[in-house]
């Protein structure tokens, strides 16, 4: 396979394409093929060590560079944005092992990795949204004992989830968890969506795009396949609902998308905005302002127009 | 008592060994709906083994475990699926541990603990789970107030009582007990007894109850079984075996106990 020659940048042939040798490669394919046939089922996999501490995305990295080609565009977000630590650096990793073209455009990418966050661009069915996911046992915190809890996904027996939720509206009044909220998948399997907010929970269900979740620290590989039903979890008398904001975004005056609160200063000033770079910036490039718009030009399209 | 109805649960030549030596041996009895089995023994005798042979956590060596389902009639609790046997297990069911600890969930309040097994046979009306939980804990004596409350904030009685009360949710048929009243003091011991047997008595509990204690036992049980060294040696109504012992070992043990 022509995919095996390395194609890095300085053309030294140290590292195979994408970083992981072939092998290792159809070790993961294999255990994403199992993960797409069973939705929602936790596939065990032979992690490995990659060139990242755990917590900063082995799992993702691993995941993508298992299904990326020469001819994928890459796009990779951290809490939906496009320029930050995590999100900088494996979009360099893959430029540098797979020298694959990379993007900030939801639409222009083919292969999504995210930490956190689902775009807010509606995805389409020749993408990839591959997820980071920390701890991918929905009962870990409830049921610590893992042979117990596979036995509890195996026997279809989630009562204990619903123990969270009612723990929480004892204690809170409502549900008051707001990430890594927990789904039901295709009627089965009870799903950590991984610590995304509960606002990109309906966006997962019937998704047009293929999902991917991979756990390097944990070795889990789970996955949703196109069209599949995603049910949050909850009570007759509770419903699942999701985050609102009082606030518009202050960049691009954004009223549906999820925001994310940036302290101005040390009297109590300030702001909201997009939480999703690229529609953030998409918004403005067509003309929508919010109130903050030239005072603070965060986003790429504002920065560029400054530095012009 | 109803004596004429068919046996709940049935238990034949139940033997368990563990390797070479002996856990409990050749055990046969019956059980029907309301009744107040006890079994007691000294240290060692092999109670707690047959007590969980019996409730399907350890599979015996030789001997079959038969119980009246509500909906298949009599079935072999080890030929049942995992699945069945685990759902037998929340539902008509209940165990009630000597350690409240290791029978309640310490970090979910005491609403949540009692709420969980009507949870996992699909309530998922919060206000319904709540209000019953609220019922239950009145029911065995815990102030409406507690119900938010972590089961650690709570003594040593009243964990215990929690922990009958989350398992009784579901309306279970039989019970199993090992040594509920360990570790409480005397007072407490009396005013749980008193609970356990009304509650018995009001909900035509059957229970099987191993205890050392033969005050708990002539209290609480219609009928006693003895153990000594695996095996069953004395058998019959509670206040026969307690008031006119037959066996040497059996005499022993009655006349341990301090009179007047």
């Amino acid at each position: 396979m022509e995919q095996t020659v390395n194609y890095s940048a300085d053309g030294a042939t140290a590292y195979n394409f994408a970083y992981l040798d072939e092998q290792t490669k159809r070790m993961i394919r294999r255990a994403l093929l199992k993960a797409v046939a069973i939705p929602g089922y936790q596939v065990p996999f032979a992690g490995r060590e990659m060139p990242m501490p755990y917590g900063w995305g082995t799992g993702g990295v691993q995941v993508t560079a298992a299904v990326i080609g020469p001819n994928d565009t890459l796009k990779v977000i951290d809490q939906g944005a496009d320029d930050t630590t995590n999100a900088v650096s494996i979009r360099q990793f893959f430029a540098k092992t797979a020298n694959v073209a990379t993007t900030e455009k939801t639409a222009e990418a083919s292969i999504i990795q995210t930490r956190h966050r689902i775009p807010e661009k509606e995805l389409r069915e020749d993408q990839v949204l591959v997820y980071q996911v920390p701890i991918p046992e929905p009962l870990r915190f409830l049921e610590p004992r893992e042979t117990e809890t596979r036995k509890m996904h195996a026997l279809e027996e989630y009562g204990l989830m619903h123990v969270k939720l009612y723990e929480d509206i004892a204690r809170h009044g409502h549900i008051a968890t707001t990430y890594a909220y927990p789904v039901m998948v295709d009627d089965r399997y009870v799903m950590d969506p991984s610590p995304t907010p509960k606002f990109d929970n309906p966006k997962m269900n019937d998704m047009a795009a293929l999902q991917l979740f991979g756990a390097g620290r944990e070795k889990r590989i789970y996955a949703l396949p196109p069209y599949t039903k995603v049910k949050s979890l909850d009570f007759e008398d509770h419903p699942f609902e999701v985050q609102t904001w009082k606030d518009e975004c202050g960049m691009c005056g954004a009223r549906d998308s999820y925001l994310d609160e940036v302290i101005l200063d040390d009297q109590g000033n300030r702001m909201f905005v997009c939480s999703d770079t690229d529609y953030c910036s998409e918004r403005q490039e067509a003309g929508h302002r919010g109130p903050q718009h030239h005072d603070q030009p965060l986003g790429k399209a504002a920065r560029e127009k400054a530095a012009e | 008592m109803t004596q004429m109805s068919n046996p709940l649960l049935r238990v034949d030549n139940l033997t368990m060994m563990y390797g070479d030596r002996v856990g409990c041996k050749d055990v046969s009895f019956e059980l029907r709906p309301g009744e107040v089995l006890g079994i007691v023994g000294e240290s060692g005798s092999g109670k707690s083994t047959l007590l969980r042979s019996i409730s399907a956590q350890q599979e015996p060596t030789k001997g079959t475990v038969q119980y009246n389902t509500r909906i298949d009639g009599v079935c072999d609790v080890y030929q049942m699926s995992e699945a069945q046997r685990r759902l037998l297990m929340r539902t008509d069911w209940a165990f009630v541990h000597q350690n409240p600890r290791d029978g309640l969930r310490m970090n979910v309040s005491a609403g949540a603990n009692i709420g969980e097994r009507l949870m996992a046979i699909g309530d998922r009306h919060y206000g319904n789970i709540r209000s019953n939980a609220d019922a239950w804990l009145g029911k065995v004596e815990i102030a409406s107030e507690r119900l938010d409350d972590l089961p650690s904030t709570f003594s040593g009685g009243m964990q215990q009582r929690l922990q009958i009360a989350r398992n009784l949710v579901t309306s279970p048929r039989l019970v199993f007990m090992d040594e509920p009243t360990g570790g409480l003091d005397v007072s407490v011991q009396a005013r749980l007894l008193d609970l356990l047997r009304g509650l018995v008595h009001d909900l035509n509990l059957a229970v099987i109850i191993v205890t050392h204690d033969l005050a708990v036992a002539r209290l609480l049980s219609h009928r006693l079984m003895v153990m000594q060294q695996g095996k069953v040696i004395e058998h019959g109504l509670t206040d026969q075996v307690l008031d006119d012992p037959q066996h040497p070992y059996t005499q022993l043990l009655v006349s341990s106990i301090l009179q007047n």
